[in-house]
């Protein structure tokens, strides 16, 4: 038996959903424009009013917003609402330092944390569950979300955070701990620990996991499902659009289905932004019909995906999107965490060096690596090792302000990075994902 | 007193040292002592040569940052206890030792030098002097 948290929207007809998506649009549509002078304006100067967006297929004549108008608009530029109305923020990184401010009101958190107890119900979650979220809890969207989603469901809620395995277990065994949310690392890393201790499947009360947040594999899927002897589903989300929970897998493990009826999803094409007929992979855009604190319109996730709209053995209507197959930008996803080369850089010109630099990422036990790799130059460089190792180790911890990561930092010899025709490589990703 | 020691940055990779010995041994560089300070990723070698000006020049071309330190080079006779005399020297001057290494001297000689790096090289060599140890300048490296 299909277990939902919202049967009666998530099983809609399509008709229904066209219906409520096209009345929510519009709506928004007049809240941006009343309400966001930002949003206005690029609507102004594409000769866009709220009266030519009728329905959905309207949608793209809106113009689009893309990180670089959030850092330009940061941080009250896209607010929707007074600041007496929000509740709450999130935060993830941005592409040069500053970081992406999300607000909430309470509206927007409870369609979020529905979204997540969708997710949760797909994966069969109920109110005999006891869902332990090993999510980072904090600015991360990741805890606050999933914990949100489990407290509507009703399961009992364990909020652990990340971190200290052996904590984990131990809740997860004491307390019958059946569904944990965590990023899919994190659940391998819980897996092998497992594991290591001698547990084996029967051993676990887990019977599903949720993980998201960053690229995972099939194999990856599988590894974890043997070792915890559980069902691995994936979610998908942005903080930009909320958090976790904007597409979710069900028992059928076919795709993601999108919340259509807070989001509209279109894929386009990244260079001519023209939007691509069905079943086309592109960039993925979405709008956020009915969040008013920070209503996201026509965003450029740049995530490259495709949809399919076949109808789903779950009872679903909402159309599926694939697993994200990369990136129209050069932003990393690693260990959950946004990063931008450029940040990288910004770094590098703070602490005194050039900006000759290479970015080395690798999986190492199913953990994300970081290793930076720099070149040394003469103004750098004194005969003393303690000086230049605390130089190093200052960049280090630079790095760790600027990105929330820990970076292993390389000193390489002038000119040893990689330039092909005069352009450095400035990123090595060797993970098999 | 001193002597200019050249300072090269290598990355601890295989083959690095043998790269950068080529570069010297091409253009005639002959080093007279030579000590390594080796961390997980990176290298400093300190040398000291015949002649530093073209020692630096083709390293440079080479590719190499490099960077000069006064260090001070100090004769003293090869017998047990030979470097304890001038540690004492040090030790009584108030001077502090960074790092030490020796130079290469001939076989049948029964002199021994030691290259010092020091907090004060100019008290370190005046100290020395007093003390009646020879102290080696740059023009005598060459020669030894």
């Amino acid at each position: 038996m299909e277990n939902y948290f919202q049967k009666e929207i998530e099983c809609a007809s399509r008709e229904e959903l066209t219906k409520i998506q096209n009345e929510k649009l519009k709506e928004q549509v007049k809240h941006v424009w009343e309400n966001v002078p930002y949003y206005r304006k690029k609507m102004e100067e594409k000769g866009v009013t709220p009266d030519d967006i009728q329905s959905i297929d309207d949608l793209h004549k809106l113009p689009f917003l893309s990180k670089k108008d959030l850092r330009d608009a940061y941080p009250y530029g896209l607010l929707g609402v007074p600041l007496k109305d929000c509740v709450r923020i999130h935060s993830t990184s941005g592409t040069t330092g500053k970081r992406v401010v999300a607000f909430y009101t309470q509206g927007d958190i409870d369609l979020w944390e529905d979204c997540c107890a969708r997710a949760l119900a797909a994966a069969g979650a109920t109110d005999e569950d006891v869902c332990q979220v090993s999510y980072g809890f904090g600015l991360f969207t990741g805890g606050a979300g999933l914990n949100g989603g489990s407290h509507k469901l009703g399961c009992l809620t364990v909020p652990i955070s990340s971190g200290n395995t052996e904590r984990q277990i131990m809740f997860i065994q004491d307390l019958n701990a059946t569904v944990i949310c965590c990023t899919p690392s994190y659940a391998a890393y819980l897996g092998e620990s497992m594991k290591e201790m001698g547990l084996t499947a029967k051993d676990i009360p887990l019977k599903a996991g949720i993980f998201g947040a960053e690229a995972w594999s099939e194999e990856m899927r599988h590894s974890i499902e043997e070792m915890m002897g559980i069902k691995a589903y994936d979610i998908y989300g942005l903080t930009e659009l909320s958090g976790p929970g904007v597409a979710f897998e069900c028992s059928e493990q076919t795709g993601m289905h999108i919340n259509e009826d807070h989001f509209i999803a279109e894929i386009i094409d990244p260079v001519t932004e023209e939007v691509l007929p069905e079943g086309s992979k592109g960039e993925l855009v979405f709008t956020a019909i009915d969040k008013k604190a920070f209503p996201m319109m026509r965003y450029r996730t740049r995530d490259i995906c495709m949809f399919s709209k076949e109808k789903c053995s779950c009872g679903r209507t909402f159309i599926k999107m694939a697993k994200p197959m990369g990136r129209s930008d050069d932003m990393l996803i690693i260990r959950g965490v946004n990063v931008f080369p450029s940040q990288i850089e910004t770094v590098l010109l703070e602490h005194g060096y050039q900006a000759n630099y290479q970015i080395i990422v690798d999986r190492v036990n199913n953990t994300d690596t970081l290793d930076v790799h720099v070149e040394m130059t003469p103004e750098m460089f004194t005969d003393n090792v303690q000086e230049i190792t605390k130089r190093q180790n200052d960049l280090v911890a630079g790095l760790k302000s600027m990105l929330g990561l820990k970076a292993k930092v390389t000193l390489v010899a002038p000119k040893s990075i990689t330039r092909s025709e005069g352009k450095a490589v400035r990123v090595i990703d060797n993970r098999k994902i | 007193m001193s002597v200019k020691q050249i300072s090269i940055f290598l990355e601890n990779k295989p083959g690095k040292m043998y790269e950068m010995t080529e570069v010297l041994a091409k253009n005639g560089i002959n080093m007279r002592a030579l000590s390594l300070a080796e961390t997980e990723g990176f290298g400093i070698v300190r040398i000291i040569v015949n002649d530093v000006y073209v020692a630096t020049t083709v390293l440079k071309d080479a590719g190499y940052i490099n960077k000069l330190t006064s260090v001070v080079v100090v004769e003293m006779p090869d017998v047990p206890g030979g470097l304890r005399k001038i540690l004492k020297v040090f030790a009584d001057s108030n001077v502090n030792l960074e790092y030490m290494y020796a130079l290469a001297a001939e076989a049948s000689s029964d002199k021994a030098y030691m290259v010092f790096r020091v907090d004060d090289h100019k008290e370190a060599a005046a100290a020395l002097s007093r003390a009646g140890f020879r102290v080696i300048n740059q023009e005598e490296i060459a020669e030894l």
